[in-house]
């Protein structure tokens, strides 16, 4: 205690000041500016150390580059301390509440990080001779037991890099099992209103003509129209289940049914599998191929956007247009199915999606993610999925319109309208005042069926208590949008950012940054 | 179970909140017929953190791990040491655990790191812009191809004998659904790629031509008269990069006059993987953007005029266009984006070139003294780190005898061409900084004794 130099030095105490409280920094404490790599970097600096420049004999033979790429560099503490800076100006699950309905974040474990880490799965080449990976066939080859049992399903093929391309593979599966057997004049598919934008996308993108499915007033297919649309040019149907408005289609056995005995085929867009996993099986509603998101319902990271994965479970009837390569067990040994090995037994295969053998380092993180929770514990992630949903439906119902909340409980999202919101108050404004709140907003203005749509997804990776403190910020917001309080108008007001100017973003486009660094700038 | 928050309390009182009797009774949709009464038979149980990494590591131990064996294998995934700060930062949960920034106003972070991600793939493959990432090199080469289908609205692509065979494979099938048509053809051993041949092929109903750079037996070429001829035709050329530390030294195919270039941003910043997730790179010209497919970041300003950033042009994607969208793309890869754009960040320019440099080096002084080797022909004339021997046997066995010496020597061409004759003794040999003497010595003694 003595050591330290008391003259003038005195226990704080809070203080009301006068005045602006701007900084000279744009800093405000915590939450700190950071300009870009451009305007910080040079192209001398460098944040990894090389020996001297190597002698040897070149073999670019006048290819060498003349010009500059004008790539800045950061010594290595100012690397780090860039990359921090932006990561804290980021919303995140380890934050908080992420309850971004159909996109299931959930925490995601660290044990996780640590497998797909190790040297054995990490540092692992995709073209090693098979010998050299059997460890890495037999995390794939388990991992697909799991997916096949989980989802009551034939087979899966594992390649697809991420939930819009497992349903590129599904589709691309009917289409060839439809072509062998000489219906190339089956070219609808059917798709419900409330589908994600990348069903219709998909289905375009395979060279399919896609029509509409109407929604019941309760936000299911409807099955008498579907039915009648049924004939000759349909391929198939492509149903999210549970639904985009949070529902189990309870018809689906019987969608299944009639597309089969029309001669189609049946796509379900696996996204919302959180919900069932371990009490339903796809399988036993007629599914054909239904992808699976790993970093949805098995809590690989999302990463800002990515990687994804999705495996596409399949029935008997498409097995064998399943995409190449695929892992096969013979005896102890696995071996790898490719264009070369595929022979007669997997003829009928659509082909190669992409190149190796898909997304390793999500399917390891996933297996370690599987096998912590075990068969008991993946059904008592979609109970309390569902438990949690359905918590925050009724809590608030009373304040917020919810257009399906009277035909029963939802599944593991919750889904609410802007009916009954002040005159010039949207969804929007909802959302921008739960991130004042210290809340990453629900899906916004999606699914198209219900106007104004917010879709909160919370996960059963959330407490009751982190529940009951959401719902009451989102009741309080919620009031304020009926109320009509002006200030919510312009929300976010304790964000690193106002609302941004998304038109003069789309109008006049800035991609990169153009200016040279300032090293080059100088000469 | 240690994920799931809720006690059996909570459970019991928020039901009693919902009004509901059981948690059953929250799946009252679900047809009776459906309904599981318990877990799955035949799966095991939960388990602890201890007992799911025993699993794991016994898994990962029955392979062998690159960086512990003499290690040439290339072939469209490099083996290149990635700095320790690399994965610290992607591991910062703020990065990891968020999603795609439809919120711009928290996920300034994110969208910072896409635009300067964007902006350094453009510098280094020498476009105007490039987008924040796609799946992988072979999905961006086949979106390419697309691409150009749908600027030009021609249907034919050529693609060169010197593109990566699962890229050509990847445009097959999906040339099969779209009914694109596909000229490709099988590289030959020799010291230069074919160029004049593509040329003679490019027609009025040409789309585009992709050529590979360097291409699948490490040759590099100058595309510019290619360029020409393509433009001559009012056509497009593609260029696929999948080794990105070439362009330190070698000029981008931007310069040489590629319109769209593709490629492979695995080798930096993000690991072998066993081939994934890696993280595909799309770049063009500023005209071309608006038929570019993926997610885009643009620079704009908030309502107190702050420089901030935003996903943009979103009109051409599939949650706003849906059937009409550029691509069904949604989810990219950005988390490996960041990794690549955080070892960019640290090579900076001088970083680059001088890592360019070592691996030119290495490879050079590699093919020297393989060729050396009874038995062994140098292929290659010009190329950056990787170089392709034809041997005096079948490649394939040589490559299974050098695995069980411990050697993983590289990849045969007989392993991506089964069945191409005049292939089969072609193997592709790649050395990057990582790769010692030693092991060079090592694999050089080790294939004299093995061709012997």
């Amino acid at each position: 205690m003595s050591t330290i130099n008391q003259s003038g030095w005195r226990p704080t105490s809070p203080e009301k000041g006068e005045g602006s409280s701007d900084t000279f920094t744009g800093n405000r404490a915590l939450m700190l500016e950071e300009p870009l790599i451009f305007e910080i970097g040079s192209n001398e600096t460098t944040g990894v150390d090389f020996g001297e420049a190597p002698s040897g004999k070149s073999r670019l033979g006048g290819l060498e580059r003349a010009k500059p790429i004008n790539l800045p560099g950061l010594s290595e503490p100012e690397a780090v301390r860039h990359y921090t800076r932006l990561s804290r100006q980021n919303y995140a699950i380890d934050l908080g509440l992420f309850p971004l309905g159909s996109c299931t974040m959930k925490h995601n474990p660290r044990l996780n990080e640590r497998m797909a880490r190790l040297p054995g799965f990490a540092d692992v080449h995709p073209l090693q001779p098979v010998d050299t990976v059997q460890g890495a066939f037999e995390v794939i080859h388990q991992l697909a037991h799991w997916l096949v049992t989980l989802t009551g399903m034939h087979s899966v093929a594992m390649s697809p890099k991420a939930g819009a391309h497992g349903e590129l593979c599904g589709i691309l599966a009917i289409r060839a099992a439809l072509d062998a057997k000489g219906q190339q004049a089956r070219k609808v598919i059917l798709v419900p209103e409330s589908a994600h934008g990348t069903n219709p996308a998909t289905a375009a993108f395979a060279g399919f003509t896609v029509e509409d499915i109407p929604a019941t007033a309760e936000g299911r297919v409807n099955l008498d129209a579907l039915k009648a649309r049924l004939g000759p040019d349909i391929a198939g149907v492509m149903i999210t289940n549970p639904n985009t408005c949070g529902l189990f289609e309870p018809d689906l056995k019987a969608i299944s049914d009639a597309v089969h005995e029309a001669g189609g085929y049946v796509y379900c867009d696996g996204a919302n599998f959180n919900a069932i996993v371990g009490r339903v099986r796809p399988g036993d509603l007629g599914v054909d191929a239904m992808h699976i998101n790993l970093h949805k319902t098995f809590s690989t990271p999302h990463g800002g956007g990515g990687p994804g994965s999705g495996p596409v479970v399949f029935s008997e009837a498409l097995t064998p247009y399943a995409p190449l390569p695929f892992v096969e067990r013979q005896g102890d040994h696995f071996i790898l199915v490719e264009e070369e090995t595929a022979g007669e037994h997997h003829a009928g295969s659509f082909g190669r999606m992409v190149a190796f053998h898909g997304q390793m380092g999500m399917f390891t993180r996933a297996l370690t993610y599987i096998l912590s929770h075990g068969a008991d514990g993946l059904r008592q992630v979609a109970e309390d999925s569902v438990l949690n949903a359905n918590y925050v439906l009724r809590a608030m119902e009373d304040v917020l319109d919810a257009p399906f909340a009277k035909s029963g409980p939802c599944m593991h999202e919750a889904i609410f309208s802007d009916k009954g919101l002040a005159e010039g108050f949207s969804t929007l404004d909802i959302a921008k005042g739960l991130i004042d709140e210290g809340y990453h907003p629900m899906t916004v203005y999606f699914p198209l069926v219900v106007h104004g749509a917010m879709l909160v997804e919370p996960t059963e990776t959330e407490s009751k208590a982190t529940l009951d403190q959401f719902i009451g910020a989102f009741r309080s917001v919620a009031a304020r949008a009926k109320n009509g309080e002006p200030a919510l108008k312009s929300a976010p007001h304790h964000a690193p950012r106002r609302r941004l100017d998304e038109t003069l973003a789309a109008r006049k486009p800035v991609l990169a940054y153009k200016d040279a660094p300032k090293a080059e700038a100088a000469e | 179970m240690r994920y799931l928050p809720l006690t059996d309390t909570d459970r019991q009182a928020m039901l009693a909140t919902i009004g509901a009797g059981s948690i059953d009774d929250l799946f009252i949709d679900v047809p009776e017929s459906a309904r599981l009464s318990g877990p799955i038979a035949g799966l095991p149980p939960h388990a602890s953190e201890l007992a799911v990494e025993r699993h794991m590591t016994a898994l990962a131990r029955k392979n062998v791990v690159a960086g512990e064996v003499p290690f040439f294998l290339g072939a469209g995934a490099y083996r290149h040491h990635v700095p320790a700060s690399v994965d610290h930062i992607i591991q910062r949960g703020e990065f990891l655990t968020a999603y795609t920034p439809y919120q711009p106003e928290i996920a300034q972070g994110t969208l910072q790191v896409m635009f300067e991600f964007q902006s350094q793939v453009a510098r280094l493959l020498g476009c105007d812009v490039a987008n924040a990432s796609m799946y992988d090199g072979s999905t961006a080469c086949w979106e390419a191809i697309s691409m150009a289908r749908r600027l030009t609205k021609r249907g034919k692509a050529i693609l060169s004998g010197g593109v990566h065979p699962h890229y050509v494979s990847v445009a097959k099938t999906m040339a099969k659904f779209t009914g694109d048509q596909l000229v490709t053809s099988l590289p030959t051993l020799s010291p230069e790629p074919d160029t004049l041949d593509l040329i003679n092929q490019i027609d009025d109903d040409t789309s585009c031509v992709v050529v590979q750079y360097p291409d699948i037996l490490g040759r590099i070429e100058d595309m510019s008269a290619l360029a020409d001829a393509v433009h001559a035709k009012k056509a497009l050329l593609i260029a696929v990069v999948t080794e990105p530390v070439a362009l330190g030294v070698i000029k981008s195919p931007g310069e040489m006059g590629a319109d769209i270039v593709v490629g492979e941003g695995q080798s930096l910043g993000v690991g072998l993987q066993f081939g994934g997730p890696y993280v595909g790179l799309f770049a063009c010209s500023e005209k071309l953007v608006r038929q570019m497919p993926g997610r885009l970041c643009g620079e704009t300003v908030d309502a107190e005029g702050k420089r901030g950033f935003v996903l943009t042009l979103s009109t051409r994607e599939q949650h706003i266009r849906r059937e009409k969208a550029t691509s069904n793309i949604c989810t990219s890869s950005v988390l490996c984006a960041l990794a690549m754009s955080a070892h960019m960040t640290l090579l900076g320019e001088a970083g680059l070139r001088r890592l360019a440099e070592i691996n030119h080096v290495a490879a050079s002084a590699a093919a020297d003294r393989l060729g050396e080797v009874d038995g062994v022909e140098l292929v290659t004339d010009r190329f950056f780190n990787e170089f392709t021997l034809k041997l005096s046997k079948e490649a394939r066995p040589v490559v299974r005898a050098l695995a069980d010496k411990g050697i993983l020597a590289g990849v045969s061409l007989g392993r991506l061409y089964p069945g191409a004759d005049d292939l089969q003794n072609g193997l592709v040999v790649a050395v990057t900084e990582t790769t010692t003497e030693e092991d060079v010595e090592t694999l050089a003694s080790a294939l004299q004794e093995v061709l012997a």
